[in-house]
């Protein structure tokens, strides 16, 4: 309980990465929320890959994590571009109300 | 050891309530700062564990750009009204059950994996890099991102850099009715474009048809 270790993280990792989860299946609001759910999980991925760096004694997870972000600044950046565009063209932004391609 | 073990469960426990309430959150711009304190708890727990070199660069992109950005483009769009409708919402909510069930699932099919899960016999063999004790975190990092990862290094550049003319190329948006500077008409305009040379008489004045 009180030495903190690998499993420890990893069950953090695995909680933030299911309510990130969570967040994208039950969100009825709009898009942002869900975007911000992709964050939590990439989130996730970074602690799992951190903390197996550092008690493998490994430092290539921590270069990983580093493009990971990269990667995930990239990705937010590209989704609220087109959720305003989206916004411009349609008006709403409610995970109900784009039904477009009548999924 | 005692102590580590509190901050690591006061770190993880804000980390964990706060990304429940980016979830449930009523209004987005909560859900925003909410987000921004998940990020601050979890780059404490990176410093923490002696990654501080990724604590301090996930505070500053994350907190510092992304979270700023999410905070502007939900108050730029007008989203103030559409509050959350989560559970209660009108029609067909059928598939709340069902994610609910596959996200649970997802859950324990994790703990399963961590709970049964051991380091590969070799696996201590056959570290890629070594971490250094003797330096510090950054100069380990940076020791290797510049060598060993070069290539990945510049290729992660060119996917920032992709990612921003991809978001001015789609936000862009040319109006009608509003003057712009062309420098093509510029540069190609000639003297006697906008010159006029006129003898004027005396008394007489001179008449300028616009």
């Amino acid at each position: 309980m009180f030495s903190i270790g690998l499993g420890h993280y990893l069950t953090l990792a695995a909680i933030i990465f299911t309510i990130g989860i969570v967040g994208i299946f039950l969100n009825r609001k709009n898009i942002i929320v869900i975007l911000m759910s992709i964050e939590l999980i990439l989130l996730a991925v970074n602690i799992n890959l951190v903390s197996f760096s550092i008690f493998i004694n490994d430092l290539s997870g921590q270069v990983f994590t580093l493009f990971i972000l990269t990667v995930a600044a990239a990705e937010a950046a590209i989704g609220l571009a087109i959720i305003v565009v989206y916004y411009r063209n349609s008006g709403t932004i409610r995970v109900e109300e784009i039904d477009r391609l009548k999924g | 050891m005692i102590a580590h073990a509190i901050v690591f469960y006061i770190f993880s426990l804000i980390a964990i309530v706060s990304a429940i309430m980016v979830t449930v959150s009523k209004n987005t711009v909560n859900s925003v700062f909410f987000l921004i304190l998940d990020f601050i708890s979890i780059s404490c727990l990176f410093i923490m564990i002696g990654a501080e070199f990724l604590g301090m660069i996930m505070l500053i992109v994350y907190v510092g750009a992304v979270a700023v950005l999410f905070l502007f483009v939900v108050m730029m769009l007008n989203v103030a009204q559409q509050k959350n409708e989560w559970f209660n919402s009108s029609g067909r909510s059928s598939h709340i059950p069902v994610g609910l069930l596959v996200s649970i699932i997802i859950f324990f099919e994790l703990i399963i994996v961590i709970g049964g899960w051991k380091y590969k016999p070799d696996l201590l063999d056959s570290i890629a890099i070594e971490i250094n004790t003797d330096l510090t975190n950054t100069q380990s990092l940076g020791s290797v991102i510049y060598t060993d990862y070069i290539h990945l290094f510049q290729l992660s550049g060119m996917v920032l850099l992709v990612a921003m003319i991809g978001a001015i190329v789609l936000t862009f948006r040319q109006r009608s009715g509003v003057k712009r500077q062309s420098y093509l008409k510029q540069i190609s305009r000639d003297r006697k474009d906008g010159i006029e040379l006129v003898d004027v008489e005396n008394n007489k004045g001179v008449k300028i048809d616009v």
